[in-house]
């Protein structure tokens, strides 16, 4: 299998620096206030479903919005880029009806962060910017049941989810992407068919690139979702010998930290971290400012816990900034050796020997 | 976190070594009561079997549904899945065994961990075993490799270690598995069959074990145990030597995993001499007749093999002292009263009984509560053995005093606790007074709903050296800033604590601590800092300092929060208004509820709501943090919070079989129109006549404007009055408290803290369900608006269903006193038994109430601080003074209110 040329340039870049993954989405999409109308634009003016809120669809409505949030980014001082694709997959998209549009989305989503990265490569060559195709959880767990009183039950499992992450990391690669980026992890078993998908388009693509893969810790318990920790959640998906491991979202900054260092402790790849603008106030809005949250990413860097760092929920360009001005002198973290050792886990890590 | 396997006892005589142990129980094949389980489809009693063997100390369990008769892939996908819900079970990886490929590839696609397989071969050729080891890796497994190739399987060393060493090559060069995650099983066979060339087998595995170590150190070597022992059947003495032995060299050799029932091992020490030498050579291979030798002796060793695991009472044999603290740690009571009556006989007094032993024991316990390794419901346990120790002693203690006129012992300090007025809530209270007592503190608790006049009177009587106030509702906090008033104004200089839901630091810091400043008022944010805080506060030696660090610290927070309000820009109320959340309402067709008016539902069924209890605030209240179900597998609390849990199940069951409480409920509905910030409810329709009118509050802090966020109040849910639509909204109120009183009274002992704080936090559990199951019968059935809806409890927990339930009192509608509305529509008091206090707390405190809103849109927010400008509004529409306004929304205030209650009383 051939590597996609980028691959080198982004391990160079990550030898040489932190690197800087951008902020959230949505919270830039919000701010746009669009309406049932412009999701629709007149490609899908008489769609029969409400489509307001279907994100992943502004890449085919609204391209130039999508683009030019990630102009923002990139501005602001992001090496990677994550492609408006979070839910789009057609398990997602059948919310919409929208499940035979998920190939088109993908490949428009990547393409219109390709226009975006290209245009800043060839302002600054030398800071060479990735576009990462983003590979969200789905709507269902394949771990969970969600019938309480049917713990048995599945409403999806590992070969539809397989399926749908198929066709959505084949439409990522087609419209250019340069790694693969399974985020937001709730249920590892999802994660697991996404990885087991991306392996096989690389194999019938003949050509691989960069697997990054970011966890979900939803709460001070430490551990995702569907119940594990988070080196057993490590010990789940080690084997897509992942660019990087990490964690996003549900927790700001200061919660994040255990997790990210218990990661950082046993995970001989990269660490990625973007976490939340701090945890939501009564009103579920992030309060957190750019300055604040920098200040309290900042330690990471300084105690060499992460390789790439960025923002969930809540950030945006100027937390972006803030951060990639707070971490620009320090070192990334150097890959620990790891001694070999069979490890397998259950919701929880076993280490033989 | 590691989980780091440690040698079974069974290599106790070897050096140092690990071995993993995989149970066996869960597999069709190996035992006939799981086969039987699995095909008569009980997989909840099959579940156990994988429950038990994680319990006996199985680090992985292996899964095995081969058998003739069953769909084994559909078997293993369902028992995998159940396991998945199980986090007990699932906590430890899997090992997925099966004979069959497909069956294989069915198991791993239903497990999120890293499991193993069990496993592959080149029996068919290295074309399917390079396919099936490729998908293994892709799905994230480590392997298990049986020493079999097209000739047939392994029997003897050489072709043993050439057949791994030929898997081991393909495995790391064609399919790049990593090394240390393949396991060889190199084929154990049985020996002393009677048939000669059987007799090297045992010998044939452990030295090719050795060889295959030697050649690739970070594989791993596994095995069938048992099908070497296959002659001996019936003789489980004889059989358990024989795996013993075998495992005791093998392991030494480089095995490092097996197939063995955890619960049933030997151990190598503890086999007979006789029988362990004769087991050996048959193992080993040592002489000709070994075989024979074993034959022979094996009936004399024959007993009834299963090893019974007795209640372990060698404490019993230490010091009554040393059983004294050990029952007090362990809060064991069944042998309390025969303990302390010894003590009582060696002692000089009753009373040395206390101080001495019984204080030393409460002594470790407090230390190990510090050093957090116990946990509060440990704590709580603790306590109850005290205090049956102590009610033993009592007529003791009362002749001895009678006798002689002698002192009690004086306590190390003595504190007045209680539930402020107007508020009904004291599990946190209850719970703060046990640990003190437990470390030797003299607690006074006058209970709930205390006025400050009682609180005084009781402290000054007492000659109290701390006063402790706990309350849960907003309003407590005004009346906790009026206490603090009245007793610098009645003149007690003595610390006041501060703890509840609602407290806080900042709250004690800038609005209790000002009006006393003759003492110091004290934030203890949970039981577990409370004595910390109480002992800082009467110790001679460290009063002043801490003192004078609190104050330090307050005069900053107090400072901090100054700025940070005077950074806090908020809009003007019209402001808000005109940025009111938008509802599309020409689209909106309003669902129309089945009845008009309230409905009253009388004895609800209790085992009905269980499904809908969320247990995750129940361990909160035992200060044990973390979300259920995944607590009870907490590294840390995991241990406790299952026992606690386990008790609060058995508690559960009692209450509800015997009826202990009643749950009473009533809802109603109303046609409604909003009008302004308010909401008018109609007597009918037309909607002519007024019944009555909720008032709402607008949030009013001032956002980043190119956010598209509304500055929200409830009545923007609410269809106004001007767009013609008929609209509704509905009100509830439930209880699950009535009958608590007297079942605490009834069914718990006076001392036993324990029980009775389980039973008050499972009243508030249960009214908490029936809130949540009366919303789901709302939205399904009564109002109706989502008859299709499907939600797990999960989801519901999630709040992801259509319609919220504001309470008056929240974060949404922060203004307690709306409740008497509801009170009135409903006639709640009399028919369902809820009181309101004068601070509109509700008795029994076991008790929910609020507002139902349909509209999709609608949502739980916070109001936030509000301005003057909207607290005048308010107070016109509600017909209050803006004073008494003040005093009532006091926490959302964004001023300082010129009439501050506490100041002015």
């Amino acid at each position: 299998m051939t590597r996609k040329p980028t691959y080198a340039a982004l391990e160079k870049a990550a030898r040489e620096r932190i690197l800087i993954i951008d902020g959230a989405m949505g919270t830039m999409i919000q701010r746009h206030k669009l309406g049932e109308a412009e999701y629709r634009g007149a490609r899908f003016k008489d769609w029969p479903r409400d489509v307001k809120g279907n994100n992943d669809l502004l890449v085919l409505t609204q391209p130039q919005i999508i683009q030019g949030i990630h102009e923002e980014y990139l501005a602001a001082g992001a090496d990677i880029i994550e492609t408006n694709s979070f839910n789009a997959q057609r398990i997602s998209m059948a919310d919409y009806g929208m499940e035979d549009l998920a190939y088109e989305m993908n490949v428009q989503a990547a393409k219109v962060a390709r226009a975006a990265a290209d245009k800043f490569n060839a302002l600054t060559p030398d800071k060479p910017r990735f576009v990462a195709g983003a590979v969200g959880p789905t709507n269902r767990t394949a771990s969970i049941s969600p019938n309480v009183n049917d713990p048995g039950f599945r409403n999806v499992d590992f070969d539809e989810l397989r399926e749908a992450y198929k066709e959505q990391v084949k439409g990522l690669i087609e419209g250019g992407a340069d790694i693969i980026l399974i985020e937001t992890i709730f249920d590892t078993l999802n994660a697991k068919a996404a990885g087991f998908a991306t392996l096989e388009v690389f194999e019938e693509t003949d050509v691989e690139l960069p697997i990054m893969i970011s966890g979900t810790i939803t709460d001070r318990s430490g551990r995702t979702l569907s119940g594990q920790t988070a080196e057993a959640f490590w010990y789940s998906m080690r084997h897509l010998k992942p660019f990087s491991i990490g964690l996003n979202c549900a927790l700001g900054a200061e919660l994040m930290r255990p997790y990210l260092a218990e990661l950082s402790h046993v995970a001989d790849t990269r660490i990625s971290a973007y976490p939340n603008a701090g945890l939501p106030n009564a009103m579920g809005e992030y309060d957190e400012s750019g300055h604040e949250m920098a200040c309290k990413t900042e330690p990471w860097a300084r105690d060499g816990l992460i390789n790439i760092i960025g923002g969930c929920c809540g950030s945006t360009p100027d937390h972006i900034r803030h951060i990639a001005e707070h971490v620009k002198t320090y070192p990334p973290r150097t890959i620990p050796h790891i001694e070999p050792k069979m490890r397998l886990s259950g919701l929880e890590p076993f280490v033989h020997g | 976190m590691t989980t780091t396997s440690a040698a079974p006892e069974m290599t106790r005589s070897s050096a140092a070594t690990t071995f993993i142990n995989v149970g066996e129980r869960t597999n069709v094949t190996g035992s006939a009561k799981f086969r039987k389980l699995i095909e008569a489809g009980d997989y909840q009693a099959a579940l156990a079997i994988a429950r038990q063997q994680v319990e006996a100390g199985a680090m992985i369990i292996d899964v095995n549904m081969d058998e003739g008769l069953l769909d084994s892939e559909k078997a293993m996908t369902t028992f995998l899945n159940l396991v998945a819900s199980e986090p007990d079970i699932s906590k430890v990886p899997v090992m997925i065994d099966s004979s069959k490929w497909s069956v294989i590839e069915a198991g791993l696609k239903c497990v999120q961990g890293k499991p193993i397989v069990n496993s592959i071969s080149m029996k068919e050729g290295e074309g399917p075993f390079l396919a099936q080891a490729k998908k293994i890796l892709r799905y994230g497994a480590a392997v298990v490799v049986m020493a079999f190739d097209e000739e047939g399987q392994a029997d003897t060393i050489a072709r043993k270690v050439s057949i791994c060493e030929r898997a081991y090559k393909l495995l790391t060069e064609k399919v790049g598995f990593p090394p240390e995650d393949i396991i060889f099983d190199p084929n154990i066979f049985a020996v002393a069959t009677g048939i000669e060339e059987h007799n090297g087998y045992g010998i044939a595995f452990i030295e090719a074990a050795r060889q295959i170590k030697e050649r690739m150190p970070l594989v791993h070597i596994s095995g069938g145990v048992s099908n070497l022992s296959f002659a001996f059947r019936g003789n489980e003495p004889v059989r358990e030597a024989m795996h013993a032995v075998f495992l005791y060299h093998a392991i030494r050799a480089g095995m490092d995993m097996g197939i063995v029932n955890a619960g049933q091992l030997a151990l190598y020490d503890d086999i007979p001499a006789e029988l362990r030498e004769l087991c050996e050579d048959v193992v080993l291979n040592r002489r000709p007749d070994a075989t024979d030798r074993l034959l022979e002796a094996a009936p004399r060793f024959k007993g009834d093999g299963a090893k019974k695991v007795e209640k372990d009472l060698k404490w019993r044999d230490a010091t009554v002292e040393d059983r004294l603290t050990h029952s007090l740690v362990h809060g064991i009571t069944d042998f309390i009263e025969a303990d302390t009556e010894e003590a009582r006989l060696k002692a000089d007094k009753p009373l040395s009984v206390i101080e001495g032993p019984l204080m030393a024991g409460m002594n470790v316990v407090g230390d190990l509560f510090g050093a957090g390794k116990m946990f509060l419901p440990q704590v709580v346990k603790s306590a109850r053995v005290m205090k049956q120790a102590v009610a033993y002693l009592q007529p003791y203690l009362e002749a001895e005093k009678r006798a002689s006129g002698a002192t009690e012992m004086p306590p190390k300090g003595k504190i007045v606790m209680a539930t402020v007025k107007g508020d009904v809530h004291d599990i946190g209270k209850n719970i703060v007074g046990v640990v003190l007592q437990c470390n030797n503190y003299e607690v006074i608790d006058l209970g709930v709903m205390v006025p400050a006049a009682k609180i005084l009177e009781t402290a000054r009587k007492e000659r109290a050296d701390v006063i402790g106030l706990s309350g849960l509702i907003t309003p407590s906090l005004d009346e906790m800033c009026f206490v603090a008033g009245e007793m610098e104004r009645e003149g007690f200089n003595c610390p006041l604590l501060i703890g509840g839901a609602t407290t806080s630091r900042v709250h004690t810091a800038v609005k209790i601590n000002p009006n006393y400043s003759a003492g110091q008022a004290v934030y203890v944010l949970d039981a577990s800092r409370a004595v910390g805080v109480v002992s800082n506060l009467l110790s001679e030696t460290e009063r002043d300092g801490f003192i004078a660090s609190t104050r330090a610290e307050y005069a900053k927070v107090r400072e901090t929060h100054l700025a940070n309000e005077a950074r806090k820009q908020r809009i003007t109320l019209v402001q808000a208004r005109a940025n009111k959340y938008a509802i599309d309402w020409a689209n909106y067709q309003p669902p129309k509820p089945s009845f008009m008016g309230p409905r009253v539902y009388e004895r609800y069924d209790l085992a009905s709501l269980v499904p809908f209890i969320d247990w995750t605030p129940f361990f909160q209240t035992w200060e044990l943090a973390g979300r259920y179900p995944q607590i009870l597998k907490d590294n840390k609390v995991g241990a406790e919070a299952q026992k606690l849990f386990n008790d609060a199940q058995a508690i559960l069951k009692k209450a509800i079989d015997g009826k202990w409480i009643t749950a009473s409920g009533v809802v109603g509905f109303w046609p409604a129109n909003s009008v302004g910030d308010d909401i008018e409810l109609y007597t009918g329709e037309p909607r002519a006549a007024k019944l009555a009118t909720l008032h709402t509050l607008r949030q009013q802090m001032a956002r980043d404007p190119s956010r598209d966020r509304a500055h929200t109040a409830l009545a923007d849910f609410i269809a106004p009055k001007e767009t013609g639509l008929k609209d509704y909204i509905g009100g509830f109120a439930v209880t699950a408290g009535i009958g608590e009183e007297a079942a605490l009274d009834a069914h718990f002992a006076k001392t036993d803290d324990y029980g009775r704080i389980i039973f008050k936090a499972l009243c508030d559990r249960f009214a908490e369900a029936f809130a949540e199951a009366m919303h789901t019968k709302v939205r399904r059935e009564l109002w109706g608006y989502a008859r299709d809806e499907r939600l797990s409890n999960e989801d519901l927990v999630l709040e992801k269903y259509r319609g919220i339930r504001p309470a008056p009192g929240y974060p949404a509608q922060p203004d307690h006193t709306e409740k008497k509305t509801l009170w009135r529509l409903m006639d709640v008091r009399h028919t369902v038994g809820i009181e309101l206090t004068e601070s509109f707390a509700m008795w029994p405190g076991a008790s929910v109430s609020g507002l139902y809103f349909a509209h999709p849109e609608s949502h739980y927010f916070g109001v936030g601080k509000i301005e003057r400008d909207q607290v005048e509004d308010y107070a016109q529409r509600k017909g209050w003074t803006v004073a008494e306004t003040e005093r009532w929304l006091a926490p959302v205030l964004n001023y300082d209110a010129k009439g501050d209650p506490a100041k002015v009383a």
